[in-house]
């Protein structure tokens, strides 16, 4: 009996599982299956290309650049760095409407956002609203965490101290008369940066949090006085801020600047006519030959225009349906040899 | 005594005194403890980590952690390395702790053995670990010998003892020493004790059967030689009890000595995968390079003048300061190319298949109750490229056991078909039968039974020629102590058919014959040797006629009939031939009727040559043959060296498999062919079969030689003529010597012997020996030292870089198994030594097909494609990095989330490939034995080489270069529908990222070619876990509580709802496995492997086709006498002085498909052929 039990005990378990025979799908790359799969992808793909291609043209984009570093353009007075407080002004004409709704956005070339030194220089514990961080703030921030007399710069580091400070207001001229095309900042910022990840402190009034710091170095005003119309709209919840704190993957890259208030004339978009821009250039780029601009774009289902989205599509797709052809082809010729 | 402390380096010589503690321990002899073991309590912690720290990979993860800790350099937190490190340290050291602790327990269970010593006059129980050099054991029947002793004295007459040396040698008989005459006489413990004698002797070697030493008792010297020790590993037999000295102890012992260290076993994939991740560190080291120069260019072009807004650090004042520090910053981000999760993966998957194997049912015997054991874990799929087997003949290949199969008596052939009839039951007829015999053939009892002559005398002659002893404890109840195996067997098919071989003594031999007592007086015994191959024994039977009753090998017995004998010996040699052909041992049987006068003359002769001084061997044999003559043939007897079950099928599949088959063994070169006939390693239809059996360097050059030039020549004839058939073109230019012994075809085996493989294997000849060896279909060497074992596998390894798999059961198989890439020890016999050492153990031969087959294969296809895919994984992954660095300045900032980075390893990615690893098949296990031409591709490492490692990571890059480059070209422009830029960081790493795990995810799919339930989990589970993942990483609930950890906030969210994030990765996606699918599908139909077929047909469930049969049966063939096979000269001296002995043979069971290789040979000829594809050789090609 004793040794019975201890045979059962030895011989191991008659299960799918150890004796490796689970049941199991085993596909195999059968013509019956890839041919047709690959002509269902490519019709597919060439159908969303052309949606996406289609799609993508009616989008209307404009772009302007203002670096002025070639002498005949408006801004090239301002673009010496030694000026300060310099203005210009952009004019274009559009000639029909520009499709509502129309998004304004600043550009800038050649700059560096995604450097991993910058994207680190910031104190995340301070701009989330903690106190304790105003006083001492993290290393990570250095060299912009204290200032040459060892006072701590709130908010601390490289990308807040290099904030985008140039200012821009659109005019439109039709039959003569000037109007000011107005422009909603609401909104403009991630709703998660806005709501949970950027945090004033809870002190009335601002300003009495920010004791004992000192704003940014490139900063004209401190952080409690960045939008001086709205006291909302300040500290590190101002949209600007925010928009700036959300920082590109890529040297080049563009960030929404406002959006056309769509009351009024302005209700299905930019009416034609003449615009100006009146930019207030503060923000030097062409020491590290950077470029600025604007661009005004509308958007669809998909966003902004993406020519190159739909195109992909387009060949992507045609690519799968010639190799199902081609595979076609190979197949017929050397059979598989399944009569085996 | 000049030498009192010289000997712990280079002992020259080793002094030994009896009985005196106090003078051997000056000398610091070794002590009979044994230590296999590597660590004890205090040693294992630093030990372990300085070995573990001596792999490659954990000090270069050791030295990533570093770089991590300098706040410069750090691209990444300290934790994505230190965790998976700390992993594997731990695991690793847990494994080590538990192997040490059984060799602990194994190590004391030996030491902590019992043997009797003699202390101060009286017998003391010791363990063995306590006996040291010099003193006197007492070792009893059935011991274990403790140490190397002297024999002193034995309870046997003349100081006798006989020993199995099974687990030193292999070889079962019983072998004979015997004590030095004057110690002999000590006899009792009180002698013993006063036994003051001192043995100077050889310092410890590995060399079995060589002792050289003196004794110096009472002033005088008596020299000692191999037949007075008694070696640890022994055991005693067939004797009460004996006393011996001890002279070498514990790692002195033969046995240590001839056991080699323990080596640290690799994989070639091990191997490789070292190299590669060495290569890969290089090309890391250049990735880093290109892009540290990058940031200098960059530093100095464009970031010098970004200063206003990003300010280089203060330690950071010039930009070649800034790349030195860039350079390690991604040396640490791109390390990723070789995870750590790499080696804790590998290890798990084969752990699993470790299990598989234990788990095998297959591979459980049902008779010995034992499973098969991965012992180690990390060989596995090793298993699947072995090439060369190198097999211990005994208790590996057979058991060890011979029956008396069949007989021929005057004429007549008996013994059937064990299938078609039933065990004959002896008791009715017989009291005195052995109820274990098995014969089926009533025809020979009835004939017995009704006294027919020749069959009387047939048995008769089986119960009297022979030199065993009987036991008998009581009445009817009889033991024999045969020398070998195969007389036993015979004179246990005497005694079952009536003819009761009862006691013997010098003079008279007693037997029951038809239940009548009779008393021969036995006259002579005409003694077995080597030359002769015959005994002959000479009786006097109660009626006064005297009669000489021979038996002997065919070969010499035929010659010696008396001419009238022509008519049966024609048949005999029928039978012979038909009996060889099977695979039996043979001996063919006579007797002669002597006169008084003949008698007498010729006892006169043996006594004047018995006498001679000089050349008294040769005397005595020219005496023999004088009366071996004219003898009348009684017919002839076939004995069944039983073989393992399922031997013949698993060496004709395994070398269908191409895996070539050694044997050795220390058995007598005879038995050694023999076995190989019955397992069908050598067949009658081979070409030929090369002896090599030279004594001195120059003949066995000679005979290597002419071996080769035999084999070139033959191959020239029957290869080209069998070309010419085939393809009509004519042969091709005769090749240089060394190629044309690569092209060898015909079929050729070796047999060489153990003191010619010792010349073979000096350094000048061990070229000329693989060359010829390995151009041989079996090679047998026979009468080799368990070094000798170790040195040809250490050989092939050397010189044919192939992988090689050795499997024996004795402790004389340790030095090959562990020499041996992959040891195999045959368990549920006796001895465990063998499986102790080995890495896998089951307790059937038959089971290495299963193991290599299915198990190996499997494994190794497992672990290649799980390598290929890890590879290609971590590429993908890693090289974004490199990508995206020509667009952030070189920055070493990562594309992906830290997070991400910490967890795609561990976590995303690892469970799919993982269980892609473990339970992947491409065929089932049926069909990997159906097709053993299977397992080709992993001999030829076609699965996981250099190549296609190169094809992986380029996939891998290609996948990095469309995952970084797509979305960049997508995101840079778009924006979300709400106006808002998609081309923030965090976006676009969440698209990449995504994008990444989807694409790899999809890679999974299709590499994975079975999908067991567990694939469905965790591929779908895994994919499921990034999505949840990354939300809660994202999520605010964290952020809240961590504000600084998680910057990601929001993103997952924000990214995923974007339907083109979505358009951006099956756009990424089509065009990372679009060209993989199309590539693959073009192969499957322009280049199909055997598997792909294989699974094909079995997946389309078309009719299953078998391989072809093998030509049925055995033609006639050589006849092989298994008389000479065990036997050894000497007893029947023995006996006539009133002393001892034994003798052996054996068969097997008929397996169909043979001539494989010759079918093989003409199939590849014809791969060759460059006929146009068509169906009849699609069929060929699948099927093999």
């Amino acid at each position: 009996m004793v040794k019975q039990e201890s045979e059962s005990a030895n011989r191991p378990d008659n299960t799918a599982f150890t004796q490796q025979r689970l049941p199991a799908w085993q596909p195999i790359l059968s013509a019956g299956i890839v041919i047709p799969g690959f002509v269902l992808i490519g019709l597919a793909f060439i159908g969303i290309g052309v949606a996406l291609f289609v799609t993508s043209r009616s989008i209307q984009v404009l772009e302007l650049d203002y670096t002025g570093d070639s002498n005949g353009s408006p801004c090239s007075s301002c673009s010496q760095s030694v000026v300060t407080n310099c203005k210009c002004s952009l004019n274009f004409t559009l000639t029909t409407l520009f499709q509502g709704p129309v998004f304004f956005y600043y550009g800038l070339s050649n700059y560096f956002q995604n450097y991993r030194r910058y994207g680190a220089s910031k104190d995340d514990n301070q701009l989330y609203g903690d106190l304790s961080y105003f006083t001492s703030p993290s290393s990570s921030c250095s060299p912009y965490d204290y200032d040459s007399s060892k006072k701590p710069i709130v908010p601390c580091g490289s990308i807040a101290n290099s904030m985008f400070n140039d200012t821009f207001t659109l005019t439109w001229t039709v039959n003569g008369t000037t109007n000011n095309v107005p422009l909603d900042g609401k909104g403009i910022a991630w709703w998660t940066d806005y709501n949970i990840k950027y945090r004033n402190p809870s002190v009335t009034p601002l300003k009495n949090a920010f004791n004992g710091t000192v704003k940014p170095i490139n900063w004209a005003k401190p952080a409690y006085e960045l939008d001086a119309s709205d006291p909302s709209n300040n500290g590190f919840v101002n949209q600007d801020f925010l928009v700036w704190m959300r920082r590109a993957a890529l040297p080049n890259f563009r960030k929404l600047y406002r959006r056309i208030d769509a009351s009024g004339d302005y209700q299905k978009g930019l009416p034609a006519g003449n615009y100006t821009i009146d930019i207030a250039y503060n923000y030097p780029v062409r020491a590290f030959n950077g470029a600025k601009k604007i661009v005004f774009s509308n958007v669809s289902w998909m966003g902004g225009r993406n020519e190159f989205l739909g195109i992909a599509y387009l060949v992507i797709g045609s690519l799968c349906v010639v190799m199902s052809i081609v595979m076609l082809i190979v197949y017929a010729k050397f059979k598989f040899p399944d009569e085996e | 005594m000049t030498h009192l402390v010289c000997c712990v380096s280079a002992e020259e010589e080793r002094r030994v005194r009896a009985n005196d503690r106090e003078y051997n321990e000056k000398f610091q002899y070794a002590s009979n403890c044994i230590m296999t073991s590597k660590y004890n309590i205090i040693t294992f912690l630093p030990v372990n980590l300085f070995e573990q720290f001596q792999e490659v990979a954990n000090t270069y993860f050791l030295f990533l952690l570093i770089l991590q800790l300098i706040p410069q350099i750090s691209s990444l937190s300290w934790f994505t390395t230190i965790v998976p490190l700390a992993l594997v340290l731990s695991i690793t050291a847990v494994k080590d702790a538990t192997d040490d602790y059984f060799r602990h327990k194994s190590d004391n269970q030996v030491n902590n053995r019992q043997s009797q010593v003699l202390i101060r006059g009286s017998l003391q129980n010791e363990k063995w670990m306590n006996v040291r050099v010099g003193d006197i054991i007492k070792l009893e029947n059935n011991q274990f010998v403790a140490a190397d002793l002297l024999l002193l004295s034995s309870t046997e007459p003349h100081g006798l003892c006989y020993i199995e040396t099974a687990e030193l040698d292999g070889e079962t008989n019983m072998k004979v020493r015997q004590s030095v005459s004057v110690t002999s006489e000590l006899g009792d413990p009180n002698n013993l004790a006063s036994f003051d004698g001192e043995v100077v002797c050889e310092p410890p070697n590995n060399k079995l059967d060589r002792f050289s030493g003196t004794l110096y008792w009472r002033e005088k010297k008596y020299s000692l030689t191999n037949q007075n020790m008694l070696l640890r590993g022994c055991v005693l037999r067939n004797t009460e009890a004996c006393y011996g000295l001890v002279i070498f102890a514990g790692p002195d012992t033969k046995l240590m000595q001839n056991s080699g260290r323990t080596k640290f076993k690799r994989t070639s994939i091990d191997r490789l995968m070292n190299t590669l991740v060495l290569w890969i560190f290089g090309f890391l080291v250049c990735m880093g390079m290109i892009l540290a120069v990058g940031n200098a260019g960059w530093e100095k072009e464009v970031g010098s003048l970004f200063q206003s807004y990003l300010a280089w650090d203060t330690p950071v004042n010039n930009f070649l300061f800034s790349a030195f520090l860039s350079f390690w910053s991604y040396v640490i981000i791109l390390n990723t190319v070789v995870p750590i999760s790499l080696y804790v993966s590998v290890e798990v998957i084969r752990l699993g298949h470790s299990y598989f194997i234990n788990w095998d049912q297959q591979m459980f015997c049902s008779q010995c109750n034992t499973a098969a054991e991965a012992r180690t874990t990390t060989l596995n799929e090793e298993l699947g490229q072995v090439e060369y087997i190198f097999s211990d003949k005994t208790g590996t290949l057979t058991q060890n056991i011979m029956t008396f199969n069949k007989c021929s008596i005057n004429g007549q052939s008996y013994g059937k078909d064990t299938h078609n009839t039933c065990r004959l039951d002896f008791s009715p007829f017989n009291p005195l039968a052995d109820p274990d015999f098995c014969f089926y053939d009533d025809k020979l009892l009835e004939s017995v039974k009704v006294g027919d002559s020749c069959t009387h005398e047939f048995f008769r002659l089986l119960s009297l020629c022979h030199t065993v002893m009987s036991e008998e404890k009581s009445e009817g109840e009889l033991v024999y102590k045969a020398q070998s195996p195969d007389e036993g067997a015979l004179v246990t098919a005497a005694r079952n058919f009536g003819f009761v071989f009862r006691s013997r003594t010098p003079g008279t031999i007693t037997t029951t014959e038809m239940g009548r007592t009779v008393t021969y007086s036995l006259l002579a015994i005409l003694d077995f040797n080597n030359i002769r191959k015959r005994m002959s024994v000479i009786v006097r039977n109660p009626e006064g006629r005297i009669r000489l009753y021979c038996k002997g090998a065919d070969t010499v017995l035929l010659e010696r009939l008396h001419p009238c004998n022509q008519e049966v010996m024609s048949i005999t040699s029928d039978h012979l031939n038909e009996y060889a052909a099977d695979g039996l041992r043979t001996l063919a049987l006579a007797y002669r009727d002597l006169s008084e006068d003949e008698w007498e003359a010729w006892s006169e002769s043996h006594r004047f040559a018995d006498k001679a001084t000089d050349c008294r061997e040769d005397r005595l044999a020219a005496a023999y043959e004088e009366v071996e003559q004219n003898m009348m043939l009684l017919g002839a007897t076939a004995i069944e060296d039983k073989l393992q079950e399922g031997v013949p099928e698993t060496i004709a599949i395994l070398s269908l498999a191409n895996i070539k088959i050694w044997v050795l063994t220390g058995d007598k070169q005879e038995t050694a062919v023999n076995i190989g006939y019955s397992c069908k390693m050598l067949t009658d239809d081979m070409t030929e079969v090369f002896i090599i059996s030279g004594h001195t360097v120059q003949s066995v050059r000679q005979e290597l030689r002419r071996a080769r030039e035999r084999m070139i020549e033959l191959s020239r004839g029957s290869g080209g003529g069998v070309g010419k058939q085939l393809h009509g073109s004519p042969l091709p230019p005769p090749l240089p010597l060394s190629n044309l012994m690569d092209n060898i075809s015909g079929e050729f085996a070796l047999v060489i012997n153990g003191h010619s493989l010792a010349h073979a294997l000096e350094a000048d000849m061990e070229a000329e020996f693989v060359s010829t060896a390995c151009a041989c279909k079996a090679v047998i060497c026979c009468r080799v030292t368990p070094l000798q074992k170790a040195q040809v596998v250490e050989l092939i390894k050397k010189r044919k870089k192939a992988v090689t798999l050795a499997i024996g059961d004795g402790a004389n198989d340790i030095s090959m198994i562990k020499s041996a890439h992959i040891g195999v020890g045959i368990s549920g016999q006796e001895g465990i030594q063998a499986v102790l050492a080995s890495d896998y153990s089951f307790s059937q031969f038959r089971f290495l097909q299963r193991l290599l087959l299915v198990h190996g294969r499997w494994s190794y296809l497992r672990m290649c494609r799980f390598l290929c895919y890890f590879f290609y994984k971590n590429f993908a992954f890693t090289m974004v990095h490199f990508w995206f660095g020509f667009f952030c300045g070189f920055s070493a900032q990562t594309v992906y989330d830290q997070y991400f980075i910490t967890l795609f390893n561990i976590v995303y990615t690892s469970l799919p490939v993982l269980a892609m690893g473990i339970f992947d098949q491409d065929v089932p296990d049926h069909r990997s034995l159906e097709y053993p031409k299977l397992y080709e591709p992993g001999q030829l490492n076609l699965l996981f080489n250099k190549r296609e490692f190169f094809i992986c990571i380029a996939q891998g890059i290609y996948t990095s270069v469309v995952l970084f480059f797509v979305p960049y070209a997508v995101l840079s422009n778009a924006t979300q529908s709400n106006g808002v830029p998609l081309a923030d960081y965090q976006t676009f790493a969440v698209t990449t990222a995504t994008a990444l795990v989807i694409v790899v995810s999809v890679q999974v799919v299709l590499d994975t070619g079975f999908w067991t339930v567990f694939n469905h989990v965790f591929v779908w589970g895994s994919l499921g876990s990034y999505f949840i993942i990354m939300f809660a990483l994202h999520s605010q609930t964290l952020f809240r509580i961590f504000p600084n950890q998680f910057h990601f906030v929001g993103s997952a969210q924000s990214t995923l709802l974007q339907p083109v994030v979505w358009l951006t990765i099956a756009l990424a996606t089509a065009i990372c496995i679009v060209p993989v699918l199309a590539f693959r599908f073009l192969k499957l139909d322009l280049k199909p492997q055997l598997s792909d077929t294989v699974r094909y047909t079995q997946l389309v469930r078309q009719k299953r086709r078998k391989p072809p049969e093998g030509r049925l049966g055995a033609r006639g063939g050589s006849r092989r006498s298994g008389y000479a096979f065990a036997h050894q000269e000497g007893f029947g001296e023995l006996i006539t002085s009133g002393k001892n002995m034994r003798l052996s043979s054996l068969a097997l069971a008929s397996f169909a498909s043979r001539h494989s290789s010759s079918w093989i040979d003409t199939l590849r000829r014809k791969k060759h052929t460059h006929t146009p594809p068509s169906g009849r050789q699609m069929t060929l090609k699948s099927i093999f």
